[in-house]
């Protein structure tokens, strides 16, 4: 009893090889989208890569990037394959290579649909990194003057102005951070002294923020110092004045620009795995049907096509079976032509008795 | 004496003409480029056009999209043109426009050639309306509360961050106008009342610039006001600091990059008048070199006699057209003498 049986004619083989054939062309061109897509993805995250604490999320990229490649290989041989089996004679020199060429690329599947998947659930993931690299980001904005640090600062400002984003969560997280760098602070000055005592650690911290931080669509020229105190500037109401910095933190930012990216990304890597395994399904009767047409001996006889030849309890069986028997092939079992010489021994000796009489 | 002479067998004729088929269609999709290319340009202006002032001129957007949409059309007729010149019956009827057609094409060729030399050109008359638009846009950027100019604010901000430039010439712009509004201002303040008092116009002016002109490449935290007092600062000289803002003026960035953009389309519009150019010749050929009868050899030339011989046919014919109405008075008035 199989799976999915359906009868085909001669001619219909042949449609199904030449669409078939077609099909697979088009899955070369879904592959190289998903190299594409792989390499737009990489250029992305390696564009942010200082505000991130880790790297491990480059994986996701370089799977899109080695499935995308292995899609173009893959559909590249099945459309020569397809191409020749319209014709009998010319199947029988791929006919040995189609079994493991459907296994192949049934597990070649499976790893586009792992990669759809793990687009989406690279959130926590890299909500974490993103987290943890900003708050480092923030800490050295101050270190333009170390080697491997010196470029945080315009990195950060950058991405303030492009994300139009201030902080981690907002903009007060400046004020627990010393962004300026002892080099421009007057250690001599009392009120220096006076802000470097203020705090356990020895930390310059004030109620200001970066230029960066400033908002282009405020009416009113930036308001960036004091930012806590009511009476600073004029007519300035810290808590009435949304426009004058950005509102939004750099992480949600992030996030949500990354979150964007992927699930687009991630929709575009299903629907090529779907279109994948209806390719994998075309050619699964195709091989079945060409071998069942041998199998008869007429070319021109019409012949069933089929997705498992038993049931799928059966087949996991069969397969299950094979698998045992593998590990077991070097020990005794009921082979009549194996020598056991037990047995031989107790044979022999009756036949010289039979000599011995005559 | 023609002037390069060919012998063409069938063979030879119908390669011609399906090299010259290909030409032309890849010439229509010059005109199709040439046609996004004046879009690109025109979207650009319009992008910017409120820092300058409105004023700014459409005109060469404009011919570049008239020049591609007639490019568009004159290759295609060509195209098909070429397609029926191998068929004598269709082709009989394309006959007599051919030569007026070819003429016509390298009219527009040399249409081409001038829209380029205005692409070079057109950037004298650009650098006058940035000056004049940037100055005025300085000036409105305190009005964020006046209807009209409420965004000017916001355009200069965004336009110094994206073109890293500062002020019109450079930063000391920014210290001659009052770029803070009255709005904001305390005029209780003993501070502000001195620097009102202190010129002629009662302006609020200070030696600071707004934030947008910082640079974040600097190693120091941006420094925007009471930027030449040495002594507000610590370890800070205004004459050797480099990075603390964009040293570069506005209206230099702009022009260079419209420049930039201006140049890049006049070297593809000679580049294709250049390619297309090239075609008009093989189609020539190819035109000429078709007689009634497919099956024989023919030859076929770009012009029937030589150069020389040709401008002097030309200018024969310019004058005897001159001419053409005199003669027809003269013999009247002899008529009528005789008469």
């Amino acid at each position: 009893m199989a799976v999915g049986k359906v009868t085909f004619t001669k001619a219909e083989r042949e449609k199904l090889a030449e669409v078939l054939w077609l099909l697979n062309w088009i899955s070369v061109v879904t592959g190289a989208i998903l190299f594409g897509l792989g390499i737009f993805l990489k250029v992305e995250i390696q564009k942010w890569q200082e505000v991130m604490s880790e790297q491990g999320i480059l994986y996701v990229p370089h799977m899109l990037i080695t499935t995308g490649l292995a899609a173009c290989g893959i559909n590249y041989l099945g459309s020569k394959i397809c191409l020749d089996c319209a014709d009998t004679n010319k199947f029988l020199r791929w006919k040995l290579v189609m079994m493991p060429y459907i296994v192949c690329t049934f597990f070649f599947t499976a790893c586009v649909l792992a990669g759809a998947l793990l687009c989406y659930s690279i959130r926590g993931q890299l909500e974490e990194s993103l987290y943890q690299g900003l708050r480092n980001a923030m800490r050295f904005y101050k270190d333009t003057d170390t080697p491997g640090r010196c470029y945080l600062k315009r990195t950060l400002d950058l991405l303030q102005i492009q994300f139009q984003c201030c902080g981690i969560s907002g903009y007060r997280d400046w004020f627990q951070v010393q962004w300026i760098s002892g080099r421009y602070l007057d250690m001599t000055d009392g009120a220096v002294v006076d802000r470097l005592r203020s705090n356990v650690e020895g930390k310059y911290l004030m109620d200001s923020v970066p230029f960066s931080c400033c908002s282009t669509i405020s009416p009113r020229p930036c308001v960036q110092h004091r930012l806590s105190s009511a009476s600073s500037d004029f007519s300035y109401d810290h808590q009435r004045q949304p426009l004058n910095l950005w509102r939004r933190g750099c992480g949600q930012a992030l996030l949500d620009h990354y979150t964007g990216v992927m699930q687009s990304i991630g929709l575009t890597v299903l629907l090529i795995w779907l279109f994948e395994l209806l390719v994998l399904t075309g050619v699964r009767y195709l091989q079945t049907a060409m071998e069942n047409v041998l199998r008869l001996g007429d070319p021109e006889s019409e012949s069933d096509g089929w997705i498992l030849e038993k049931s799928l309890a059966e087949t996991a069986c069969y397969n299950f079976d094979i698998i045992k028997n593998l590990g077991k092939c070097y020990q005794v079992d009921d082979d009549p032509n194996i020598n056991v010489p037990s047995v031989a021994a107790e044979l022999e000796v009756p036949s010289q008795q039979v000599q011995v009489q005559s | 004496m023609a002037l390069m002479v060919v012998k063409f067998d069938l063979k030879k004729r119908v390669k011609l003409a399906q090299t010259v088929w290909f030409m032309y269609w890849f010439a229509v999709l010059a005109g199709i480029l040439l046609l996004s290319l004046g879009l690109f340009f025109k979207i650009e202006l319009r992008k910017r056009s409120e820092l300058m002032d409105n004023n700014e001129s459409h005109f060469l957007p404009n011919l570049l999209i008239i020049m591609g949409l007639i490019a568009c059309g004159i290759n295609a007729f060509g195209g098909k043109v070429c397609y029926d010149s191998l068929d004598p019956l269709k082709f009989v009827k394309w006959k007599t426009v051919l030569k007026p057609f070819l003429v016509f094409c390298v009219v527009f060729n040399a249409l081409l050639l001038v829209t380029a030399l205005f692409c070079f050109v057109m950037r004298i008359p650009l650098q006058f309306t940035l000056a004049e638009g940037l100055k005025n846009g300085m000036k409105y950027y305190k009005d964020s509360d006046t209807p009209g100019r409420c965004y000017m604010k916001r355009t200069l901000d965004l336009m110094q961050m994206e073109f890293r430039c500062c002020g019109n010439d450079n930063y000391r712009d920014w210290f001659e106008i009052q770029w803070v509004s009255n709005r904001y201002l305390d005029f209780s303040a003993k501070e502000v009342k001195d620097r009102i008092g202190s010129n002629v116009d009662g302006q609020y002016l200070m030696d600071g610039v707004p934030f947008s002109c910082c640079n974040p490449g600097s190693p120091r935290p941006c420094i925007q006001q009471q930027m030449t007092n040495n002594s507000a600062h610590y370890s800070y000289d205004h004459y050797t600091e480099e990075l603390n803002v964009w040293k570069r003026g506005c209206r230099d960035a702009l022009l260079s990059y419209y420049g930039g953009i201006m140049n890049t389309i006049g070297a593809l519009v000679v580049l294709i008048s250049v390619t297309v150019g090239l075609q008009y010749v093989q189609s020539s050929l190819s035109s000429l070199a078709n007689p009634e009868d497919v099956e024989s050899e023919s030859e076929g030339f770009l012009l029937e006699k030589s150069v020389k011989e040709t401008f002097t046919d030309i200018m024969t014919k310019m004058k005897t057209m001159g001419k053409g109405v005199k003669v027809e008075e003269g013999g009247e008035e002899g008529i009528a003498t005789r008469e």
